[in-house]
């Protein structure tokens, strides 16, 4: 019951907003938003594979300091146990990062 | 400080494997360090832990606040994941040489799969057995794509990360369903909050979502589709590594969460089940006829082995338990010397993979016509080989667990796999053909797949080994 | 030393993995020799070590079960209970049973290496005979009935692997398929007798079941079944009426396996089988009776028929089901103890004559007709003197071996509660013409006048196989010793040692000691005098009066004529059975039934199924899309159903 009130509720919502809306549609506002980019253009066009590679990384690391933050709020709560485990997180993610830059992960060119 | 000690101790075998993995990372770092290195260390690793799993399989305990499990199960498939890498590797070795992917990434790859695979079978939280599916799936996903050149191998890669990808979306959302009609993500909370929850329309849901999840894992229909591609387009020793260890582990995920945590009470959840491993039975056994790929064959016939497993965990007692184990050793055991022999016989270009290959095969090389004929006896399950046992327990199990039409299924389907197993053995015994091996053999190679062969013939005459330790895995 | 037991079964198989494997390539008969009949040989000298032990303990401490390795076993369920060890069992039975194989195992062994020489498939062979006692220990010593069915099957494969042995000849492969075939009649009695044993007393253990059993009162429907079934098997792997027919045929096999397998060791296995299941054979007296009756028949039956064989196998394969059904005549009366002792007499002169007659036709360069021997003695001085004690022995000569134990079964058959006059009289004419065929052999063969060719110059055979007769004459001389009843002052030493095996069965049976009567000193004179008549009739038949046996043979042609075709049994069963069989599979059940009906529809259905395999595999349509589309498709079976069960 609740979940076909919530649902028609949203339909309902999307509708009038349809309806009442005022619309003036120019070429800038139907285009799909992408962050600033060009929305339609050849799909043939190709990345550097190294652009995915950094990409990668990027998420990698930065989920590490998301993990970091956390850590650091609670730091005198956890004490040397909590210490020893991000050491452990952050060797392991060394070990990754060296063997990325020795395999020249990072190198652009 | 000293219970984080004792935890770690106590996982001996997921700690070993994972220092393997890191000291393989460094080794491979360095650009010195040869594929030789790492395939050696990998093997060592993972027959170290292999072993401290076995010496620690009497303890039984929690560790790491309760997100793991300790000794019996745990150590028990650790034991299986190890030795099973172990011998994937060992085959790949002259394998990859051949083919041209000689890779130290490959033996790092398969030792953290190996990791995430003892976490499923050592979870006792559910974050724990998707953090070890997960694990497991991406250095899979990226295992099948490791000839990177051939199109197959790609096309294999991406359809299986695809796929994975869609299926580990359900596995979490099933999480989080569950999660929130218990409250809790511990198994022991869970397992507690039975019978109340049973019906629980939420944890039917979540429950239904994780069934979904793993069963993709184990390519159970209908979730399989992916499985005779990838299957078929990886590395043939990946395929192998795919089809046991990676099946097995996903089966221990079922066992741990379906036999031990949610007892199926009062719950559809094992009609459910059953129906996927009739389903897969029939199935992968009338399809593995009409295939001429020796590798199709295969994974349809794991497809099939997967239902005849389902059975076991369908029926949901402590007999079904003990079969699927045992299933699960025995099949690892004859599914990865199938794969090894078809390793063989393949050239270094993808060809040589047809049924029609193996005509005449004992002429040239009688040893390995010979071990080929052990695996297929085996999988079809004749005695006095492992997988006759195999099949003896999960029905067994199916029928004191009042699925008689189960077992039924199961052993007429068994019938029809025996017609596409038997086929192989008399193309190499009684067809004419010039069927040889691409090259010699390595010793490597030869050892593990006679080791492979002999297991297979020693479990299926004291097949009581795995049946003592099934007894004392909770 | 019992600790050990295991490796009293692991010898032999050692021996023929090594011999099986890499036998191909060793190119040396004497170290393949030494290796198969060292292998029986250790086992026989541990067998002896277990023995010393036994001795040297209580008579309760004499049992032992060592488990080597659960083998089938499941939990404790409703239906899981089912399990079943690799274990072995010593006990006075068990290790009598291990000595006689292992002991006789190694004579012949030994003999083999000799009688072999230069054989192409000489390290097969040894092989086989190493599989054989690997198979046969399992079947003496299990301690369950399911490994006792697999040393029974073991066994029955050595036969037919080596009666077959000499594969080229076709006669050698249709004996090695009529044993084989006529065995599996048998076979299919034990099979059912174990379901049924299993379904009763929930195990398939010794001790468990004979414990059950113990507290069961005689008379149960079940017991018969299951103690006749039991007899079924036997008289398949014994040889015995009806089913007997396999084992004249089996001579075509090397002497040496004839020696070993037809005589000594595996046609005794059914004897073991009735003698170890006793206690149950006490709580169905019914079957004994029948086991009695069919002993005896068989033991008469067989007798008329070696009267007028030829073949010095034949005789001798006739002599050895006759000798059978007098031990299953012992188990039939309850008398256990003297049918085991029997065995054991009949293991050491039956080998003996059997290896004798393989002298001979090896002197004889493969003849194996007595008509055209005659005269050997004197060329093969060994053989002779050792194949007449054989012979003195089974015709029931005191002191010799068989007159002690055939003497005491004849005697339990007259006396004891379950036997009667006509038991004996059968069992007393089967013994008048065992003494006849056996004299008319020995004179045949070795006395008289030359009937050979003057090309033909016969030899002693080589040591290794005179040595193995020399020793087994001596065994078949003085064997009976052990058995050496008390009305002859004797201690009876081989049936008091076996007392404990047969004791429940004998206390269900109410049998007690008998005081030693007068009777017994009468019988045991008839019986002896009747031996002597048997072999004094042939000596005037065959030496003394040369035309008497072919005027006989003239004047009662009929009789003879039947005799020398054994009654027509063969014939018999290929009419009634054998023949509408095979018409009716060959006519109907092939031609009819399995081309059209079970062809066509298995290949109908196989077609059927590779056309939905074909179909199915349309499904996978190599998009990955597609994939995705079937999974949701699950997903929402799955998903849904889970549901619509939710309250």
């Amino acid at each position: 019951m609740m979940l076909a009130a919530a649902a028609a509720f949203a339909v309902i919502m999307a509708k009038i907003n349809e309806i009442v809306g005022p619309r003036r549609e120019t070429d800038e506002k139907v285009t799909t938003y992408e962050s600033g980019m060009e929305p339609v253009r050849t799909a043939r066009e190709r990345f550097s594979v190294k652009y995915y590679m950094v990409a990668v990384l990027f998420i990698l690391f930065d989920i590490e300091i998301v993990f970091l933050y956390p850590w650091a709020v609670s730091f005198r709560q956890l004490g040397l146990h909590g210490f020893v485990v991000m050491f452990v997180f952050m060797f392991v993610l060394l070990v990754g990062f060296v063997y990325v830059w020795r395999k020249g992960a990072l190198e652009w060119d | 400080m000293n219970t984080y000690l004792t935890d770690i101790l106590q996982s001996g075998a997921l700690m070993i494997t994972t220092i393997t993995g890191i000291v393989l990372l460094l080794v491979e770092a360095n650009r010195r360090g040869r594929p030789a290195t790492s395939f050696a260390l990998a093997i060592v690793g993972l027959l170290a832990a292999g072993m401290t799993a076995l010496i620690q399989m009497p303890a039984h305990g929690t560790g790491f606040s309760g997100m793991v499990q300790t000794g019996g199960f745990a150590s028990f498939f650790a034991a299986l994941f190890a030795v099973a890498g172990a011998m994937t590797i060992a085959l790949s070795r002259s394998y990859l040489a051949r083919i041209g992917w000689f890779r130290g990434e490959y033996a790092i790859l398969t030792v953290f799969a190996v990791v995430g695979m003892m976490l499923i079978a050592a979870s006792n939280d559910l974050i724990i057995l998707f953090l070890g599916v997960e694990l497991m799936s991406v250095c899979l996903y990226v295992l099948a794509g490791l000839a990177r050149v051939r199109d197959r191998s790609n096309e294999a890669a991406l359809k299986y990360f695809l796929l994975g990808a869609f299926a580990t979306g359900f596995l979490l959302y099933g999480i989080a369903l569950i999660y929130g009609a218990v409250g809790s993500t511990n198994f022991e909370a869970i397992s507690a909050a039975f019978p109340a929850i049973s019906a629980h329309i939420m944890f039917l849901a979540g429950a239904g979502l994780v069934v979904v999840g793993l069963s993709f894992k184990v390519s159970a229909v209908p979730f399989h589709m992916w499985a005779p591609d990838v299957y078929e387009g990886a590395p043939t020793t990946v395929s192998a590594l795919m089809s046991t260890a990676a099946k097995a582990a996903a089966f221990s995920g079922f066992l741990v969460l379906f036999v031990r945590t949610f007892h199926f009470v009062g719950a559809g959840l094992n009609t459910v089940l059953a129906v996927i491993a009739a389903a897969s039975m029939i199935l992968g056994n009338v399809v593995a006829i009409a295939q001429t790929n020796i590798k199709r064959m295969l994974a349809y016939s794991s497809i099939a082995h997967a239902g005849y497993m389902l059975a076991g965990v369908a029926a949901a007692n402590a007999i079904g338990l003990m079969g699927v184990a045992f299933y699960l050793v025995a099949y690892a055991f004859m599914n990865i010397g199938a794969f090894a022999v078809v390793s063989m016989v393949e050239d270094d270009h993808e060809q040589h993979l047809t049924l029609d290959d193996y005509a005449g095969l004992s002429k040239q090389r009688p040893l390995v016509a010979a071990l080929m004929a052990v695996f297929m006896f085996a999988l079809a399950g004749v005695p006095p080989f492992a997988g006759f046992f195999g099949k003896y327990y999960v029905f067994l199990a199916a029928v004191e667990g009042k699925m008689t039409w189960l077992a039924i299924v199961g052993v007429l389907t068994s019938l029809i796999s025996a017609y596409y197993y038997l086929r192989i053995v008399v193309l190499m015994y009684f067809r004419d053909g010039a069927a040889d091996v691409a090259a010699k053999p390595s010793v490597l190679t030869m050892v593990t797949v006679v080791l492979a062969a002999l297991l297979v013939l020693q479990l299926g005459i004291t097949p009581s080994v795995v049946v003592q330790a099934a007894q004392r895995f909770f | 030393m019992i600790a050990y037991t295991p490796l009293l079964v692991l010898f032999p198989l050692a021996g023929f993995l090594f011999l099986g494997l890499a036998g191909p390539r060793l190119r040396n008969e004497k170290l393949i020799g030494i290796i198969g009949s060292g292998m029986v040989g250790l086992s026989f000298a541990l067998a002896l070590g277990i023995l010393m032990q036994m001795l040297g303990s209580a008579p309760e401490e004499r049992k032992a079960v060592v488990e080597l390795f659960p083998w089938i076993s499941s939990f404790t369920g409703t239906m899981g209970s089912f399990s079943v060890s690799v274990a072995y069992q010593i006990d006075q039975l068990s290790i009598l049973m291990t000595l006689i194989v292992t002991g006789v195992g190694f004579l012949i062994h030994v003999y083999s290496i000799g009688y072999m020489h230069g054989d192409r498939g000489f390290w097969r062979f040894f092989s086989y005979l190493n599989l054989f006692i690997f198979a046969m220990l399992n079947l003496v010593l299990a301690d369950n009935f399911l490994l006792m069915f697999l040393g029974w099957e073991g066994v029955g494969l050595c036969s037919y692997l080596l009666i077959g042995f000499w594969y080229e000849k076709k006669f050698t492969g249709d004996a090695a398929k009529k044993a084989f075939v006529v065995n599996r009649i048998g076979d299919f009695g034990f099979i059912l007798a174990m379901l049924l044993i299993f379904v009763t007393f929930g195990s398939l253990r010794f001790d468990t079941v004979f414990a059950a059993a113990s507290i069961l009162s005689p008379g149960r429907t079940v017991m018969v079944w299951i103690t006749l079934l039991l007899f079924l098997g036997a008289t398949g792997k014994s040889a015995q009426i009806p089913l007997y027919v396999w084992l004249p045929d089996a001579m075509a096999g090397p002497t040496p396996v004839s020696a070993l397998i037809h005589a000594a060791t595996m046609v005794t296995a059914g004897v073991y089988m009735i003698a170890r299941c006793s206690l149950l054979y006490a709580l169905a007296p019914v079957s004994l009776e029948v086991v009695a009756s069919v002993g005896a028949a068989t033991a008469v039956f067989a007798a008329t028929i070696g009267l007028v064989q030829n073949d010095i196998k034949k005789v001798l394969a006739y002599s050895t089901i006759s000798q059978l059904g007098y031990m299953f005549l012992a188990m039939g009366v309850a008398a256990f103890g003297a049918g085991i002792f029997h065995l054991m007499t009949h293991a050491f002169f039956k080998a003996l004559l059997f290896l004798g007659s393989g002298a001979v036709i090896h002197a004889m360069h493969e003849e194996q007709d007595i008509q055209k021997m005659g005269g050997l003695k004197k060329h093969l001085p060994v053989t002779y003197w050792t194949f007449v004690v054989g012979a003195v022995a089974i015709a029931g000569i005191p002191p010799f071996a068989g007159f002690f134990s055939k003497d005491e079964i004849l005697w339990k058959a007259f006396s004891s509660d379950f036997g009667s006059w006509v038991l004996w009289l059968l069992g007393a004419l089967g013994a008048v013409m065992t003494a006849f065929y056996m004299g008319r052999l020995v004179f045949l063969t070795f006395e008289g006048k030359e009937r050979f060719g003057h090309d033909l110059h016969p030899h002693e055979a080589p040591k290794t196989m005179t040595v193995p007769l020399m020793i087994l004459a001596v065994l078949s001389a003085v064997g009976g010793f052990l058995g050496v009843p008390k009305s002859l002052l004797g201690s009876n030493a081989i049936e008091h040692w076996l007392e404990p095996i047969f004791d429940p069965a004998n206390h269900k049976l109410l049998i007690t000691e008998h005081d030693i009567v007068w009777s017994e000193y009468v019988l045991m004179a008839v019986s002896v005098a009747i031996a002597a008549g048997g072999i004094y009739v042939a000596w005037v038949m065959y030496l003394k009066r040369t035309g008497m046996a072919d005027r006989l043979a003239a004047r009662f042609s009929r009789i003879h004529r039947v005799l020398l075709n054994k009654y027509y049994v063969d014939e018999i069963y290929d009419a009634s059975v054998v023949n509408p069989i095979v018409t009716i599979s060959d006519e109907y059940l092939w031609k009819g039934v399995d081309t059209t009906i079970i062809d066509g529809s298995i290949n109908g259905s196989a077609r059927g199924i590779g056309a939905i395999g074909s179909a199915l595999r349309r499904i996978q349509t190599g998009v990955a899309q597609s994939y995705a589309v079937v999974f949701v498709g699950g997903i929402v079976l799955v998903v849904g159903w889970l549901l619509l069960q939710s309250h």
